[in-house]
C-alpha cells in the first residue's frame, strides 16, 4: 500500500488547512497533500481514490491548480460501484469544463451510465450532462436522453428533460427530434417533471420556431388548464410555499404563456381569463407571491393587447413601487421599463415615485430608476425632470455622478426645447459636476453657442459669474476661459443684455483677471493651460489697454518645460508685442462651427476626426487645434473639406512664408493670406506664428537647409515623429502643419531621396508582409520601413504581435501597429512603421529577424523569419 | 437560466462553486473576487441584486454565509430568492440546523444535494421531500456498499490468517 495516501483523511486535511494562520503555512500544507495525491496517482492507487478525489475538489475549491486529478475522475467514473461513480462525476463537474479535451474520453462512460439498470447511476450519468456537456456530446448522446425521456421513474424523466435542454442549447439543430416527447411531458402530474417539462418546451419554442408553432397549436389549452387546477389546487403540504402551491411552477407555467401568446392574437385571447385571476387572486404579502405576480405582469406585457390586463398589470406595478421592500421595488422598475414601450402614459403617472428612487440609497435602485427616468423623458416634461436631476446632482454621491451626468447630459442634448435652455442647464451640470462632463459635451457647447449668436454675451456673463463661486470645475474654467477669449467685449461691454438676466459690470482687466487665474490655477492641465494662453492672445487685441499686462502673462510660459506653452508662448508673445497691425485680424472671432457637421462627426460618421479629438491631446501635431480641442480640430477639418489644402499645399505655403521671410513685406503676405482663406484662421495664425518663432529663436541653424546641421532636423525629426500618424504615408492635411515644416526645410525633398522597391519581406500559407521603403531626408543612415501586414486565410486573427531583431551595427525603433487584429482573407491590413538607422550606412545592408505572434481561431499561432531581400543602399 | 452559483462567506472565502455556463478557471476567480467586492459590503437594508457585466447577481444572506446566484437580465430575481431559500431549506433538513461548518467539511454533500434540485442551470424539483429522499436513497447506496467492501475485506483477511 502506499505509504503517503493513507495518511490523512478528508476531514483531517481541511481541519489543518483551516488551522493555517498564514497563506504559506496554508500552501505548504497544500503542496503536501497533492505531493501525496500526485504519488497515489501515478501508483495507480485504487483504494483512496475516492478520498484523494474529494481532497482535490476541496483544493481546487481554494484556487490551487488540480489538472493532474482529471484522469482520476474519469478513471473512477468507469469503475463499477456507485460510491466511486458518484464522486467521480462530482469531480468531473467541479474539475472539468466543456472545453477540456478530457472530456471527449468520458463520452463513452456516460453513454453506458445512460444504459444502466441502477436508476441512479443513470440520474448521475445525466446530471453529468445537463451540467458540462459540449456540442459534441450532445449530437453523441442525443439519441439517449431522448429514450430517458420516457423512462418509467419520474426522477429520470424530469432529470432527462434538463438535459435535453443544455443539448438543444447547445445544438439547436436537433430541437426537432424532441418536440414530441417534450410535449408529452406536459401532461404530467409529477410536479418535479412538469417542471422541467414545461421549462423544456419554453426552450424549445426558443430555439425552434416549428416547435413553436406546434406547442401553440396542441398545447396552449392544455398549459392553461394545468396553470388554472395548479392555482385552485387544495392546500398540499409537500409543494406549499407561504400559502402558495408551488410557485416554481407557476411561474413555469406563466413564462411558457408568454412565449406562446407573443404575436399570436388567438392564444393570447385564450389565457386572457386565467392571467386576471393569477394577477388578482396572488396574495401579494410574500415574496412567493410577488414573484408569482411579477412573472404574471411580465406575460401581461408581453402577449398580445389587452387593455383591461393591461391596466390590471400597471397597476400592481404601482403597488410594488409603493413597497417598502427594497427587491420589490427594484423589479417594479425594472418592468415599468418593459412597460413603457406597451403603455408609456400610464408609467408616466409613476413619473414622481420613480424619480425618487434615483435618489435612494441602494446603488442597484438608483441605477434602475435613472434609467427608467431617461427614457420616460418626453419634450413636454424634460424642463422639471431636468431640474429635479440636477438639484438632486447636487448632493448626489460621488460614484453615482459619472452616470448621472452622462444621462443629464444626453436629455439636455436631445430634448432641449429652446437654446438658452439649453445653455443654462449645461453651464448648472458644468459648475456642479463639470470634471464627470464628457469631452464630446462641452465641444458641443461650445459649438452651440457659438451658433446661438444672439446668447454670446448672455452666455459668457453666465459663464463669468459661475466661474467666480464655482472656479474649482475645471472643464467649467475651460468653456468659461473660452468663451471669455471670443466674447470679451461682450462680457464688458454688455452687449446683447437680456431682460431677465441681473445687471453686472465687469471690467477689462476683471475679464483678464480670470483667465490670469485660471492658468495659474494649480490643478490646470495643459489643455486648460494650453486654452488660457489662446484666450489671453484674443484678449490682448479686444482689451488693447491691457495687453501689456497679457503679455507679461505669456512670457512667464516661455520659459515652461512644457513644450506646447513653451512654443505656445513664444509665438504669442511675438505677436501681442511686434505684430500689432496683424493682430486684430488674426484673432478675429472663430467663425461658426456647423452644428450639424459637429453633430455629424460625434455620431461616427468621420471616424478619423472623432478619434483625433478622443485621443491623446499629447500627439496632435497642430498645437493650436489642440488647445480649444475638438471644435478647432473639426474646423480644421472643415476647412480641407471644403477648400482642398493638401500637405503639398500647405507646405508650399509655408516654403512662401520662409522665402519671404527676411524681406520686410512678410506681413503684409501674411495678412493677404489671412484674409483670403477666411476659414483657415487657425492654420494661417500657426503658420505665421511658427517661422518668425523659431527665426527668432535661438537655434537659426533650423531655418539653413544645410546637411550638416544633422542633429538640429533630428531634434525635429523626433518633435514630429511621434505625432505622425501610425498610417503614415498620407497624413491627413489638417493635422500635421509640423510635418509640412518639416518639409518646408529640406530642399526639394523628393527629388533628393532614391527611391526603393517595396518587397515582400516575409510570406507564409497564412501570412503576408510588404515592406515600403523611404528615407528621411537629409539623413542617408535613416530608413523608415512601412510594414504591411494581410492576412490569407479566411479566420480573422486577433492579439497580432510583430518583434524585429537586427544586429548590433543596426538601430531599431518600432512605432506601435495600426491595430491589433486582421481581417480575414486579406480585407484590410495591419501597418506598423519601424524606424532603422544603420550606422555603416554604405558598407553592410539591412538584414532582420521577424517574429509574428497572432491568435486565430483562438488558437495562439507564431510564425519567425529572416529577412534578406532588402534593397541595396538602405 | 443560472449561470453560476456561488457561497461565500463573510470573509470572502469560497464555500460553493457551481457553473452552469462555460467560464475558463482563471475568469472563475476574477468572477469571484469581482463579486466579493460588489456584494460583501452590501448593507443589510439594501435589495439583494446587484447588477454585474449585463448580468444581475441575486444573494441572500443566512448568518456568515451569501448565497449568489447569477441570472440573465429578463429572468425572474424574486424566484431566484425563492430557489436559494429552497436550497438552503433542503441543507437545513439534511444536516440539522445547516451551519458553515456543516458546508466546509461535508461540502461534497452539498454539491450532491445542489446536483438534485439544479441541472444545466435549471430548477429540477420543488419539492424538498423529494430531494431529500433521493438524496437519502442514494447515501444508503454508498452505506451498503461501504458494508459489503468492509465485510469482504473482513473475509479476506479472517481467510487469510
Amino acid at each position: 500500500m502506499n505509504p503517503f495516501s493513507s495518511g490523512t483523511r478528508l476531514r483531517d486535511m481541511i481541519r489543518s488547512i483551516r488551522g493555517c494562520k498564514t497563506a504559506a503555512e496554508e500552501r505548504a500544507v497544500v503542496r503536501k497533500e497533492c505531493a501525496a495525491i500526485r504519488a497515489a496517482v501515478s501508483e495507480n492507487d485504487q483504494d483512496y481514490r475516492h478520498r484523494n478525489l474529494a481532497k482535490l475538489m476541496f483544493i481546487h475549491m481554494l484556487g490551487y491548480p488540480t489538472h493532474f486529478g482529471q484522469m482520476e475522475c474519469l478513471k473512477s467514473i468507469a469503475s463499477p460501484g456507485f460510491p466511486e461513480k458518484r464522486i467521480g462525476y462530482l469531480g468531473l463537474m467541479l474539475l472539468l469544463d466543456e472545453r477540456q479535451e478530457v472530456l471527449m474520453l468520458v463520452t463513452n462512460s456516460i453513454k453506458q451510465d445512460l444504459n444502466h439498470t441502477n436508476q441512479y447511476i443513470v440520474g448521475l450519468a445525466l446530471c453529468a450532462l445537463g451540467n458540462i456537456c459540449s456540442a459534441e456530446m450532445a449530437r453523441d448522446l442525443a439519441p439517449e436522453v431522448e429514450r430517458l425521456l420516457q423512462f418509467r421513474d419520474p426522477n429520470i424523466r424530469k432529470k432527462a428533460a434538463l438535459c435535453t435542454i443544455r443539448i438543444i442549447r447547445k445544438v439547436p439543430d436537433l430541437a426537432e427530434n424532441f418536440i414530441n416527447s417534450a410535449a408529452s411531458l406536459l401532461k404530467e402530474k409529477h410536479h418535479g417533471v412538469l417542471l422541467t417539462g414545461v421549462q423544456l418546451c419554453t426552450d424549445l419554442c426558443k430555439v425552434s420556431s416549428e416547435a413553436l408553432e406546434y406547442f401553440r397549436k396542441k398545447c396552449t389549452e392544455g398549459v392553461v388548464k394545468v396553470l388554472k387546477d395548479l392555482a385552485n389546487s387544495p392546500y398540499a403540504p409537500e409543494y406549499d410555499i407561504a400559502g402558495i402551491t408551488d410557485p416554481f411552477l407557476h411561474i413555469r407555467l406563466l413564462k411558457f404563456l408568454r412565449v406562446l401568446g407573443q404575436g399570436d392574437v388567438d392564444t393570447s385571447d385564450c389565457m386572457n381569463d386565467i392571467l386576471a385571476q393569477v394577477a388578482t387572486k396572488t396574495e401579494p404579502n410574500k415574496n412567493a407571491g410577488n414573484a408569482i405576480l411579477y412573472e404574471c405582469v411580465a406575460t401581461i406585457m408581453s402577449i398580445e393587447d389587452n387593455g383591461g390586463l393591461r391596466v390590471l398589470a400597471i397597476n400592481i406595478l404601482g403597488r410594488f413601487l409603493s413597497n417598502r421592500d427594497n427587491n420589490i421595488r427594484y423589479v417594479a422598475l425594472n418592468m415599468l421599463m418593459r412597460a413603457i414601450t406597451v403603455d408609456s402614459q400610464a408609467v408616466q403617472r409613476h413619473r414622481a415615485t420613480i424619480l425618487e428612487c434615483v435618489k435612494d440609497s441602494d446603488a442597484s435602485i438608483r441605477k434602475r430608476a435613472l434609467e427608467l427616468v431617461y427614457v420616460l423623458v418626453n419634450e413636454s416634461n424634460v424642463k422639471p425632470l431636468t431640474k429635479e436631476l440636477i438639484d438632486y446632482l447636487e448632493v448626489s454621491e460621488p460614484e453615482f455622478r459619472g452616470d448621472l451626468t452622462a444621462k443629464i447630459c444626453s436629455i439636455v442634448e436631445k430634448f432641449s426645447p429652446e437654446k438658452i435652455w439649453y445653455i443654462d442647464q449645461m453651464l448648472k451640470v458644468l459648475s456642479e459636476a463639470g470634471n464627470y462632463v464628457k469631452d464630446e459635451v462641452w465641444h458641443a457647447l461650445i459649438v452651440v453657442t457659438t451658433n446661438a449668436s444672439n446668447l454670446h454675451g448672455y452666455a459668457v456673463r453666465s459663464l463669468y459669474r459661475l466661474v467666480q463661486t464655482a472656479g474649482d470645475q475645471e472643464i467649467l474654467v475651460r468653456v468659461a476661459v473660452w468663451c471669455i477669449g471670443e466674447y470679451g467685449d461682450m462680457l464688458v461691454n454688455n452687449t446683447g443684455f437680456l431682460d431677465m438676466e441681473e445687471p453686472i459690470t465687469v471690467t477689462e482687466s476683471d475679464a483678464v483677471d480670470v483667465v490670469e487665474t485660471a492658468i495659474k490655477r494649480h490643478s490646470s492641465d495643459l489643455t486648460s493651460r494650453a486654452m488660457c494662453l489662446v484666450a489671453l492672445l484674443k484678449l490682448s487685441s479686444r482689451f488693447p489697454s491691457c495687453s501689456v499686462r497679457i503679455n507679461d502673462v505669456i512670457v512667464q510660459y516661455k520659459g515652461s518645460l512644457v513644450l506646447e506653452l513653451q512654443q505656445r508662448a513664444l509665438e504669442f508673445s511675438a505677436i501681442v508685442d511686434k505684430h500689432r497691425n496683424i493682430r486684430s485680424t488674426l484673432v478675429e472671432r472663430m467663425p461658426v462651427l456647423d452644428e450639424a457637421t459637429y453633430s455629424g462627426r460625434r455620431a461616427g460618421s468621420v471616424p478619423a476626426v472623432v478619434s483625433t479629438s478622443q485621443g491623446a491631446p499629447i500627439n496632435l501635431p497642430n498645437g493650436v487645434a489642440k488647445t480649444t480641442s475638438a471644435p478647432l480640430v473639426d474646423l480644421l477639418d472643415l476647412s480641407s473639406d471644403d477648400v482642398p489644402v493638401p500637405s503639398s499645399s500647405g507646405g508650399d505655403f509655408l516654403q512662401d512664408l520662409l522665402g519671404v521671410d527676411l524681406s520686410p513685406s512678410l506681413s503684409q503676405t501674411d495678412t493677404n493670406q489671412a484674409q483670403k482663406r477666411g476659414t483657415d484662421v487657425l492654420l494661417d495664425l500657426l503658420s505665421i506664428g511658427t517661422p518668425p518663432a523659431q527665426s527668432n529663436s535661438s537655434i537659426p541653424e533650423m531655418v539653413s537647409p544645410s546637411d550638416d546641421s544633422k542633429s538640429a532636423i533630428n531634434v525635429l525629426e523626433q518633435l514630429s515623429s511621434p505625432s505622425a500618424p501610425a498610417g503614415g504615408v498620407s497624413t491627413p492635411p489638417g493635422s500635421s502643419p509640423m510635418m509640412d515644416l518639416l518639409d518646408g526645410f529640406a530642399p526639394k525633398p523628393e527629388n533628393n531621396v532614391p527611391a526603393y522597391p517595396s518587397i515582400v519581406a516575409f510570406e507564409s500559407s497564412t501570412l503576408q508582409v510588404t515592406f515600403n521603403f523611404s528615407k528621411q531626408p537629409g539623413n542617408q543612415q535613416t530608413t523608415i520601413i512601412e510594414a504591411n501586414f494581410s492576412n490569407k486565410t479566411f479566420d480573422a486573427y486577433t492579439d497580432f504581435i510583430f518583434q524585429a531583431a537586427v544586429p548590433k551595427f543596426l538601430q531599431l525603433h518600432l512605432d506601435p501597429a495600426s491595430s491589433d487584429t486582421l481581417p480575414a482573407s486579406g480585407n484590410g491590413s495591419i501597418s506598423q512603421k519601424l524606424r532603422i538607422t544603420n550606422s555603416q550606412h554604405g558598407k553592410k545592408s539591412l538584414v532582420m529577424r521577424i517574429r509574428i505572434g497572432y491568435k486565430s481561431n483562438n488558437k495562439d499561432m507564431l510564425e519567425e523569419g529572416q529577412i534578406n531581400n532588402f534593397p541595396r543602399g538602405l | 437560466m443560472i449561470h453560476f452559483v456561488l457561497l461565500i462567506s463573510r470573509q470572502g472565502k469560497v464555500r460553493l462553486t457551481k457553473w452552469y455556463s462555460p467560464y475558463p478557471q482563471k475568469e472563475r476567480t476574477k468572477v469571484i473576487r469581482e463579486l466579493s467586492g460588489l456584494i460583501l459590503p452590501r448593507g443589510p437594508k439594501l435589495c439583494n441584486f446587484v447588477e454585474w457585466r449585463g448580468f444581475k447577481v441575486v444573494y441572500r444572506r443566512y448568518a456568515s454565509l451569501y448565497f449568489c446566484m447569477c441570472i440573465n437580465q429578463d429572468d425572474n430575481e424574486l424566484e431566484i430568492l425563492e430557489i436559494i431559500h429552497h436550497y438552503v431549506e433542503i441543507l437545513d433538513r439534511y444536516f440539522g440546523s445547516v451551519c458553515e461548518l456543516d458546508l466546509i467539511f461535508n461540502f461534497h454533500k452539498a454539491y450532491y444535494i445542489l446536483d438534485e434540485l439544479l441541472i444545466a442551470g435549471e430548477l429540477q424539483e420543488s419539492s424538498k421531500k423529494t430531494v431529500a429522499r433521493h438524496i437519502a436513497a442514494q447515501d444508503s447506496l454508498v452505506e451498503t456498499a461501504k458494508e459489503q467492501a468492509s465485510s469482504l475485506s473482513n473475509i479476506i483477511a479472517e481467510a487469510t490468517k
